[in-house]
């Protein structure tokens, strides 16, 4: 910043020789950026590192950047004596029924809503509304009491039912098949086709590329939550993946090789989520906050 | 056309079904409950008896409360502002940056939000470890030499989980600003410029102004956000002592799920339930208003 006020052009005579030494500063913010870049990426570089060191290699004083020999018996220890596998198999089934409902729900809905004319479509949108005001946090208790009515703690269903409450992918989905033209749901029509027809081949197909993105972030929104799955999920075979590792570390002791191999099995998935689509998270998280507006 | 209706309504009915149920069962029902198990004396499963506002006059005379709300208050004074801003300057950053050096830089700090609170945990765990942790290096020369555990020490235990929280969250802040400055036509800075308006002045004059919806925007999710804050806080205190720097949403899970006072946890869970509302309408209202001037 402070290179750029050295640079400020005065007169336009000065203006060219001040463009070279905007180059020059820029060149510097940028070598800043990519260090804070950098910065910013290490805590999760230093778990990956440390999760493939030995024990004694990790207390060893010193910064080792890398391992002295690639050691994964900290995932070994892991995958043996934890039931993270069994955890794997909860978030995997959860996360994905969970994405599941939220999409055939919200589609449905908003569908209805965009295209269709019946009594309590208000009433529907104030629910919505009201949905975005409530902090589901302040709803813990009733939703461990309703699901302990249900029998269904410590089930896949009493951790998915609660997490199927997702409003803004209804929105933007209304917003999406409000953007349709409406020849297409005539001609559509024309041929004899129902609304679901309508719904499933040509609404939701048009709009592939939102549904793959609002997939994706839910599955990851699912994958990482955490209240709620730690309080209906108690016993360590009814846990998910996240949950797990923070339920089980006193178990292993101040062993942080193993402690960051747990972390790096745990956000594993979503990190790999996350950099094979970038481009539809990013979009799905935009779309999503500009509901929020 | 009656027909026509008709099978409007059974198709809208049948649509908009799951989403009625889903919402009705786990949003409309547990909120309308939560309110009622409030004005009861009873433990977290079982029935209770009325006590009218008997549990609301405990809680706001209950000192932890108060150290509940203040620590909340503390920690979104902690982080909001300070996010926002960082957020802000990075995205400015990234946003001058082209190619392959921005995808990288944006990845860099994006990553981190699309991870599992727990591996945040565990990571900044280790990273802060009193014993063997990177940051004892900073630490110590500020200590006389002696490390010091930043999570058992009670007055930095809320900056340190603010500056995690920062980190793990900025990507998504960054994100909305990246796309609020795209908005920004260069145009309009190419005028400044021919204007010799420095590159401060175009920020204040320009960018600032220009992007202010989007601070707004980022300002009003955090709030909301941080005033629900329990994972990271409850993580951070495990094996410590936990009242002093209990936050809201840990106070009603004490209250329910650790003392058994279903009735008194429904009540702070309610006060937490009215204060998000009227701040997020308050705040709301306050920024769209600066926005219009």
């Amino acid at each position: 910043m402070s290179s750029e006020a050295i640079t400020r052009p005065a007169e336009s005579a000065a203006r060219l020789k001040g463009d070279r030494l905007i180059d020059f500063g820029g060149l510097a913010l940028t070598i800043v950026t990519l260090g804070f870049a950098l910065m910013a990426i290490f805590p999760v570089y230093w778990a990956v590192v440390t999760s493939f060191k030995s024990e004694t290699e990790v207390i060893a004083s010193g910064i080792a950047l890398w391992p002295s020999r690639i050691n994964t018996e900290a995932y070994e220890h892991i995958w043996t004596n934890t039931n993270i596998g069994i955890w794997y198999i909860n978030s995997f089934v959860t996360s994905t029924l969970i994405t599941a409902g939220v999409i055939v729900s919200s589609a449905g809905c908003a569908y209805a809503l965009s295209q269709l004319d019946f009594p309590g479509r208000r009433l529907i949108y104030v629910l919505i509304l009201a949905c975005f005001m409530v902090p589901m946090q302040a709803l813990i208790i009733n939703h461990f009491v309703l699901m302990a009515q249900f029998k269904l703690l410590n089930s896949w269903a009493g951790i998915i039912l609660p997490q199927l409450i997702v409003p803004v992918t209804i929105i933007v989905y209304k917003q999406f098949f409000d953007n349709v033209p409406r020849e297409f749901r005539e001609a559509a029509q024309m041929d004899g086709a129902g609304h679901f027809k309508t719904l499933f081949r040509i609404y939701l197909p048009m709009n592939w590329g939102i549904t793959s993105a609002l997939a994706i972030i839910t599955f990851i929104g699912a994958w990482n939550s955490f209240l709620w799955p730690f309080l209906a999920a108690t016993g360590e075979a009814t846990m998910t993946v996240p949950v797990g590792i923070t339920q089980v570390k006193d178990a292993y002791g101040i062993v942080y090789a193993r402690q960051m191999a747990s972390a790096v099995m745990a956000g594993l998935p979503v990190a790999v989520l996350y950099l094979i689509f970038q481009r539809r998270v990013t979009q799905a998280i935009m779309l999503s906050a500009g509901v929020k507006g | 056309m009656i027909r026509d209706k008709r099978s409007e309504y059974l198709a809208a009915l049948i649509l908009v079904g799951p989403f009625v149920v889903i919402y009705g069962l786990l949003f409309v029902w547990p909120t309308i409950q939560m309110v009622m198990l409030s004005f009861t004396d009873a433990p977290l499963i079982g029935p209770g008896e009325w006590v009218g506002i008997e549990n609301y006059v405990e809680i706001l005379t209950h000192r932890l409360f108060r150290n509940a709300t203040w620590n909340t208050a503390y920690f979104v004074l902690l982080t909001v502002v300070p996010n926002t801003l960082v957020s802000l300057a990075i995205a400015m950053a990234v946003n001058r940056l082209k190619g392959w050096q921005q995808g990288f830089v944006m990845a860099c700090f994006f990553l981190p939000y699309i991870l599992p609170v727990s591996v945040v945990y565990l990571t900044w765990n280790w990273i802060i470890d009193v014993q063997y942790g990177l940051v004892q290096y900073i630490v110590r020369p500020f200590n006389g030499g002696e490390p010091m555990s930043l999570t058992r020490t009670i007055p930095f235990f809320m900056p340190t989980v603010a500056v995690v929280t920062i980190w793990w969250t900025l990507g998504f802040n960054v994100l909305l600003f990246i796309a609020g400055l795209r908005n920004i036509s260069p145009e309009i800075y190419e005028a400044a410029s021919l204007d010799s308006a420095g590159r401060w002045r175009q920020f204040r004059k320009i960018t600032w102004p220009l992007i202010w919806p989007v601070t707004a925007l980022v300002l009003t999710i955090q709030l909301i956000a941080q005033l629900k804050i329990f994972d990271q806080v409850y993580l951070f205190s495990i094996g410590g002592r936990q009242d002093p720097t209990i936050v809201l949403v840990q106070y009603i899970y004490k209250l329910a799920f650790q003392q058994n006072k279903g009735g008194e946890g429904a009540a702070a869970a309610t006060l937490l339930f009215a204060m998000i509302i009227i701040l997020s309408v308050l705040q709301y209202q306050a920024l769209r208003a600066r926005g219009e001037k």
